[in-house]
């Protein structure tokens, strides 16, 4: 059975990275980008719609249900 | 007053022009004595070339400013004949601790890999650096420092630059085939020319306080995303020399920074920090806002800008004494081989090319860690949270929490005088990349790779046995160091012994070489007098190391 990945996993297969934490900083910059100038209700949308395509793209739902209950922790 | 340090005061000398009267004409003049127009003037010193340095005060940095310089700077240094002092009054350093609330979430390691001469990082006050640079430029006959000389008026045509300098004896001009613009973030040369720098300022202050106290913390960068003490605000400690400590508070657009620089509102948040029962003085406080921007064009025909005149970012990853430090490494050798007419003018627009991909990658993560400090959206502070609640447990979001991503040397890897690979290697070495340290032996003395090779074109054979070189591989050889500009041949080799032909031989002692540049018998590297990697090939062929020669002197 698939379990969740929580390890470093970005990569970006048209690059050559030379720094350890420059695949990641680049998701996480596309990820505040795509933000930009959005209300916190259409930041909202946008993250919800985010999940809901990331999710499918993973499709086993073993592996969404331990993300889920993850993310749940301590909120 | 500091109470940890008396700041020289350097001599002022009327200078020649005004006893004389007549302009003089120079070779190269460099506007600014900061880290990086003083590490330019000694390095065309070095190689010979006598140099004007011009600076409008008559001391070293005043206040609180860069404390943190990387391994490759400190290389950059121990070619300038300053590392040694720098490392030992500097502390040094190589692990970073993250804190988020109460709980420590992450730490890393600057260093990943042992045997290296320098460490990731050390701790020094700026004016410690400019200090020892200045005594360091005295020594040089060929430099010619002169302090309280103010560039007031440049102008340009295609080949000369003609300066006004104003001193406390009056004004007088001069001519120069080339103008470093060394003269900081404010640059005058910069407006004087009507020249832009585009970027941005980061809607935030930030208080910088010198603390002077005994604490028995250890020599690491702490640093802390919304602690108990400074609720919703980030926090940085490090360590400096002189029992002085460094705190970073972010305080937020809507502070007032002359209120906060009192110390009736300094010494409270330093109290809530430490405890109330600790000691303390303060030696300096500022308030500071922070900016990315650079120029587009860091050659102007006849000036070429480096360091803060050049490029400005945020200090969070220290980039920026840093990086300018690269900049005149990068220029000097190049700069050098135009004056000597051994490489076209055009040269140095591979100088502006490479550094100015290098500012781009600083600004890039400056930029995002300034973001990832001070979030600029509600929706960026709530990923940033959600990272740092996730990264005390998950490796994943450990990777993604970003308090700053400390300068390390940029690969050079597009560059136009580079020559790419023809054949298969593994690893980091590649065509633009710094080179790696290793430690080697020679004749039975240990010494650093990186202290072997430097300030010429070398050409690096790796062998099994110094012995086994024959005839052949040395009459391919001879055509190197008679080239104009000559071509060193070294052979790095995986055990001692004598080489024919009194060819130098560097025992690959530890093996490190030959694993971190996946050398075996017959690889041979050409590299630049900056200490990068320009070429490299699995055999050795003098004419293709004359090719790759002539591209990285922009021959091609
Ligand atoms: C709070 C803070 C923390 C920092 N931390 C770090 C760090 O940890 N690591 C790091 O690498 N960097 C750090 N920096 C950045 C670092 O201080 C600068 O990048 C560095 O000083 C740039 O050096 P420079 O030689 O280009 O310019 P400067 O140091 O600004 O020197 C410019 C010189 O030019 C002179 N000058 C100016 N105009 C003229 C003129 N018209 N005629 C003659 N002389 C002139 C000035 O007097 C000055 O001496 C920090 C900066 C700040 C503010």
């Amino acid at each position: 059975m698939a379990t969740l990945n929580t390890a470093a996993n970005f990569s970006d297969p048209d690059k050559r990275y030379f720094r350890a934490f420059s695949p990641g900083d680049d998701f996480y910059e596309a990820l505040i980008d795509a933000h930009r100038e959005l209300s916190d209700a259409q930041s909202a949308l946008l993250n919800a719609r985010l999940i809901l395509l990331l999710a499918n793209h993973i499709g086993d739902l073993n592996v969404v249900r331990e993300a889920l209950s993850i993310a749940r922790e301590d909120v | 007053m500091l109470s940890t340090y008396g700041h020289p005061q350097y001599a002022y000398v009327p200078p020649v022009e005004l006893r004389a009267g007549a302009t003089r004409r120079y070779a190269v003049v460099v506007v600014g004595a900061g880290p990086v127009g003083l590490a330019a003037a000694i390095d065309l010193a070095q190689r010979g070339t006598p140099v004007l340095l011009l600076d409008d005060d008559d001391t070293v940095s005043v206040g609180s400013r860069g404390i943190c310089y990387a391994k490759r700077a400190l290389e950059v240094l121990d070619r300038l004949g300053v590392g040694d002092g720098c490392v030992a009054k500097g502390v040094s350093w190589n692990v970073g601790r993250t804190f988020f609330r109460d709980d420590e979430v992450y730490n890393f390691q600057l260093l990943s890999q042992p045997d290296h001469k320098r460490p990731g990082m050390i701790n020094l006050q700026q004016y410690y650096l400019e200090e020892f640079l200045v005594k360091r430029a005295q020594e040089l006959p060929l430099v010619d420092l002169r302090w309280k000389n103010k560039v007031v008026a440049v102008c340009q045509s295609d080949d000369l630059a003609t300066l006004q300098v104003e001193t406390p004896d009056g004004v007088y001009a001069l001519e120069t085939d080339w103008l470093i613009a060394a003269d900081g973030a404010r640059s005058s040369l910069r407006r004087m020319l009507n020249l832009e720098v585009e970027g941005k300022v980061f809607m935030d202050r930030f208080l910088i306080a010198d603390v002077v106290m005994k604490a028995d913390f250890p020599a690491e960068r702490w640093f802390w995303f919304d602690p108990p003490f400074h609720r919703g605000q980030s926090v940085l400690l490090h360590r400096q020399p002189d029992n002085v400590w460094r705190i970073d508070f972010q305080l937020g657009w809507q502070a007032d920074p002359e209120e906060e620089k009192k110390p009736e509102h300094v010494i409270p948040r330093i109290k809530a920090m430490l405890g109330d029962d600790r000691q303390f003085d303060l030696e300096w406080v500022s308030v500071y806002t922070f900016q990315c921007r650079r120029m587009r064009d860091f050659r102007h025909r006849r000036v070429l800008f480096v360091g803060d005149a050049a490029h400005q970012v945020s200090p969070f990853g220290a980039r920026g004494a840093n990086s300018g430090i690269q900049d005149a490494d990068n220029l000097i050798w190049k700069l050098n081989l135009v004056l000597d007419r051994k490489a076209p003018e055009t040269l140095l627009d591979s100088y502006a090319e490479e550094r100015e991909l290098a500012a781009d990658e600083n600004l890039m993560n400056s930029t995002r860690s300034t973001e990832f400090i001070t979030p600029g959206s509600s929706a960026s502070l709530t990923f940033r949270n959600a990272v740092l609640s996730l990264a005390g447990r998950y490796p994943f979001a450990r990777a993604l929490v970003n308090s700053g991503r400390l300068s390390v040397p940029s690969v050079l890897e597009g560059s136009s005088l580079n020559t790419p690979d023809s054949e298969c290697f593994r690893g980091e070495m590649i065509p633009g990349a710094p080179m790696d340290d290793a430690p080697l032996r020679e004749a039975g003395r240990e010494l650093w790779l990186l202290d072997a090779v430097r300030d010429r074109f070398m050409l690096l054979c790796y062998v099994d046995t110094p012995a086994a070189v024959d005839a052949t591989t040395l009459a391919a050889l001879a055509p190197l160091g008679a080239a104009p500009v000559a071509v060193e041949v070294v052979l790095v080799a995986a055990r001692d012994g004598v080489a024919p032909g009194g060819l130098r031989v560097l025992e690959d002692s530890a093996g490190r070489y030959a694993e971190r540049y996946d050398a075996r018998n017959g690889t041979a590297y050409l590299v630049r007098p900056d200490q990068h990697v320009s070429a490299r090939w699995r055999t050795i062929d003098s004419e293709r190391v004359l090719a790759a020669l002539a591209r990285a002197i922009g021959r091609v």
